[in-house]
């Protein structure tokens, strides 16, 4: 088997199975005042400064959520009511069109049940959210933005944004910057304080740790208005009981990430660049979507002309190799993906990807089973050819 | 083989999956998303078509441990089946949506992207039967009259009879119940689905209504000529039907009066005594064969509706139309229904219904 899926989920680093593993019999609420509870906030806070280490803020700046989708829900919705209650002319939200749907959906929601005014930020060809683009979105009066958010790597073609440059646009009207985040501490040098922005969304399934579990980083100065009521754990922000083994075993992780960071991208990176080699090779009309150098090291993502991208994803998974189309799915029906469209490609690329995502134990012989599969499956799901959609377009 | 079986999430799909399993064959298993907007939940007597039935179709699968997909065929669906539907009531005809979903989207843009990606047939939960014949695969009624869906699959063509599966020809639906159960299908007790898929209150007028404009006619009496009465849209009625025409007292002999045509050129709605109903010729288009062509003057028993008798009759084969004169008159038949033409068991072929008339003799 060979998994190329690893920007949906990757897999536990055996590190972070054992420190969680060993803390699940264990008693002990982080709230509870005895002993076991004060052992069990003990681990809580002991990873807050690990993972505050390894993405370069303040232990005061994380706050633990269920995982990404969680805290950028919590980024955008309490960052824009925050906002507007100080200054109701703070009105508009800005995000990139190429956003992941736990941001796209949340805004899209503010837009139309919250009364917001929504403006996307235009993606060049590449998946790049530009200064020039944002500047075009934010118009002639920026005061009326209560919150900007863009992506810091795309999870389908893993373009980079260069966030730092973006945040300096947005500072000089003092406008809130949030950044999805999940997809890039596996495989870039993070550092929330020479970011800019004032909350940061993270997810440690993406680094090796559990699922369930992530945390928005949120700078000291930027109010959110909550969205989950309940004991106040969390700053105020975020109230529920804290997921103690899966914090120890995000931590862990992305602490073990962290450290063989260097080593690990360099490897991928070789791995990643002989893929997209190999299957230029198998198929020359592919074409290699998103940035040449600007991306993840992880990430490979094709457009297969004449090609469905599930009918190949059906052929790869009967030979064992399993990758992604890329988009979100509705109901299991893999959507055109409103990324692709938003960088400029037609209905039929759209539907025409697949994502192939490398982690920290790819190896060579992944690589080769996806190249040995290939061929076979590009000829028959060109045979079975790409269906004329009668649909509505695809809406960004 | 490699089959690919198509998943509703209902209990015969599921258990007709399952003994091509037991088969042999190499199962994957598809279910069909058919619609653009789908229900979170099964309400009513629908039986597909919610994230419900998938996530029931998944688990179907898993037990069976075939890889299961989701096929997005919602824009096929509605260009060829509910846009085909609309437009045909929006004609005057009476078409059936069943037949058509088995002829343009299963056995054709399901199979035919089946075989394209390396199938050899595609199963369902179809209560029909293949045999081998001596000029190829041949499509027979099911052993069960009350569960028999050869009518549905009367518009297969040979090359897709040959490469379709159906495993629960040869059992009843209690039977067929009974096996979900000893399986563990968790869906073993799940209702039959009727109604129209796509309608799930089943209210095909009111549905209707919302997608064709309905504008006011008369209601005349093909005997006299004479209004008597008005409708709300032509659209809303088939040839046939009796009720919804709100006559009040109809005629002074009493008798009642049905719908005997539908002029929708003319937004008319005819009524007559139910003897005009009575027809003994029906002229066909669109036929299709299941195997050889029949010949000139054959002996027949023709279906006019799913659950409908097996009517006695004899072919006439003309260049590019097929009637079919019936031995004893048939009462009420609409233009747009799918005549399905048997020999014994065997389906030869169907065609739709363009015009029925009653013969001089009648």
């Amino acid at each position: 088997m060979a998994y190329l899926d690893n920007a949906a989920t990757t897999p536990m680093l055996p590190e972070a199975v054992a420190a969680m593993t060993e803390l699940l019999g264990k008693p002990g609420n982080p709230s509870s005042l005895h002993a076991a509870g004060r052992k069990a906030r003990r681990q809580v806070e002991e990873s807050r400064e690990r993972v505050a280490r390894a993405l370069g803020c303040g232990s005061a700046e994380v706050v633990f959520t269920a995982g990404g989708t969680e805290a950028n829900n919590i980024a955008i919705k309490g960052i824009a009511w925050d906002q507007r209650s100080k200054d109701p002319r703070r009105n508009r939200i800005l995000a990139g069109s190429t956003e992941h749907h736990a941001v796209l959906d949340p805004v899209r929601w503010l837009g139309e049940s919250e009364g917001f005014e929504v403006t996307w930020i235009k993606s060049d060809a590449s998946g790049e959210i530009t200064v020039d683009a944002l500047r075009e979105a934010l118009g002639q009066d920026p005061t009326d933005v209560a919150l900007v958010s863009v992506i810091l790597a795309n999870n389908e073609v893993g373009t980079i944004s260069d966030i730092a440059a973006l945040t300096e646009v947005t500072r000089e009207f003092g406008i809130r910057f949030h950044t999805d985040a999940v997809q890039a501490p596996a495989w870039l040098d993070l550092d929330f304080s020479k970011l800019g922005v004032c909350a940061m969304s993270v997810s440690a399934h993406k680094v090796g740790g559990p699922h369930g579990i992530g945390a928005l980083i949120i700078s000291r100065d930027c109010h959110v208005t909550p969205l989950i009521h309940g004991g106040g754990q969390e700053r105020d922000v975020r109230s529920g009981t804290l997921d103690t083994p899966a914090i120890v075993g995000f931590a862990t992780a992305l602490e073990i990430t962290t450290a063989q960071k260097t080593e690990t991208v360099a490897r991928v990176n070789a791995l990643r660049d002989d893929l997209v080699k190999r299957v230029k090779e198998i198929a020359p009309d592919a074409i290699y979507s998103g940035a040449v150098t600007n991306r993840l090291v992880n990430n490979a993502h094709f457009v297969f002309p004449g090609c469905l991208g599930d009918s190949l994803l059906m052929l790869l998974d009967a030979q064992g190799v399993e990758c992604s189309v890329g988009s979100a799915c509705n109901a299991g029906v893999p959507q055109p993906s409103h990324v692709m469209v938003a960088m400029g490609a037609d209905e039929d690329q759209a539907r025409s990807t697949l994502r192939f995502s490398l982690g920290w134990n790819s190896t060579q012989a992944d690589v080769d089973a996806l190249i040995s599969a290939l061929p076979s499956a590009i000829q028959r799901a060109k045979r079975a050819g790409v269906p004329k959609v009668t649909t509505a377009p695809v809406r960004v | 083989m490699k089959v690919l079986a198509a998943l509703s999430g209902g209990v015969d799909s599921a258990v007709a999956a399952a003994r091509a399993v037991d088969a042999g064959h190499d199962v994957t298993a598809v279910h069909l998303a058919l619609s653009r907007n789908p229900q979170s939940h099964r309400t009513g007597a629908r039986g597909c078509c919610t994230i419900e039935d998938s996530n029931d179709a998944f688990r179907a699968a898993d037990m069976l441990g075939a890889p299961f997909y989701v096929w997005d065929l919602s824009s096929e669906f509605q260009e060829k089946v509910i846009e085909d539907f609309i437009s045909e009531y929006a004609a005057g005809r009476t078409p059936n949506p069943c037949l058509r979903c088995n002829e343009s989207i299963k056995f054709e843009a399901v199979l035919e992207r089946a075989i394209a990606l390396g199938f050899d047939a595609v199963c369902t939960g179809h209560y029909a039967q293949v045999f081998q014949g001596p000029s190829g695969p041949e499509l027979h009624r099911a052993i069960d009259p009350l569960k028999d869906q050869s009518y549905v699959l009367g518009v297969l063509t040979a090359d897709q009879i040959a490469h379709s599966m159906f495993p629960l020809g040869d059992s009843t639906k209690v039977e067929v119940r009974a096996e979900a159960d000893r399986r563990g299908i968790l869906v073993a007790a799940k209702p039959d689905s009727h109604d129209i898929c796509f309608i799930p209150d089943g209210d095909t007028a009111g549905w209707l209504s919302r997608q064709i404009e309905s504008v006011p006619g008369e209601v005349i009496d093909v005997e006299t000529g004479n209004k008597v009465g008005t409708h709300a849209g032509a659209h809303a009625f088939t040839v046939g039907q009796r009720r919804g025409l709100a006559l009040g007292n109809p005629t002074g002999d009493g008798e009642r009066r049905y719908v005997v045509d539908v002029d929708v050129a003319k937004n008319l709605v005819m009524i007559g005594p139910p003897v005009l109903l009575d027809i003994d010729v029906i002229e066909t288009i669109k036929p299709r064969w299941a195997g050889p062509l029949p010949a000139h003057g054959d002996r027949i028993h023709v279906q006019i509706r799913a659950h409908g008798d097996a009517l006695p009759a004899t072919l006439n084969l003309n260049e590019n139309s097929v009637t079919i004169q019936l031995d004893e008159p048939l009462r009420g038949l609409a233009a747009g229904q799918a005549a399905v033409m048997y020999d014994g068991t065997r389906v030869i072929g169907s065609a739709t219904v363009s015009r029925s008339r009653r013969s001089a003799s009648l």
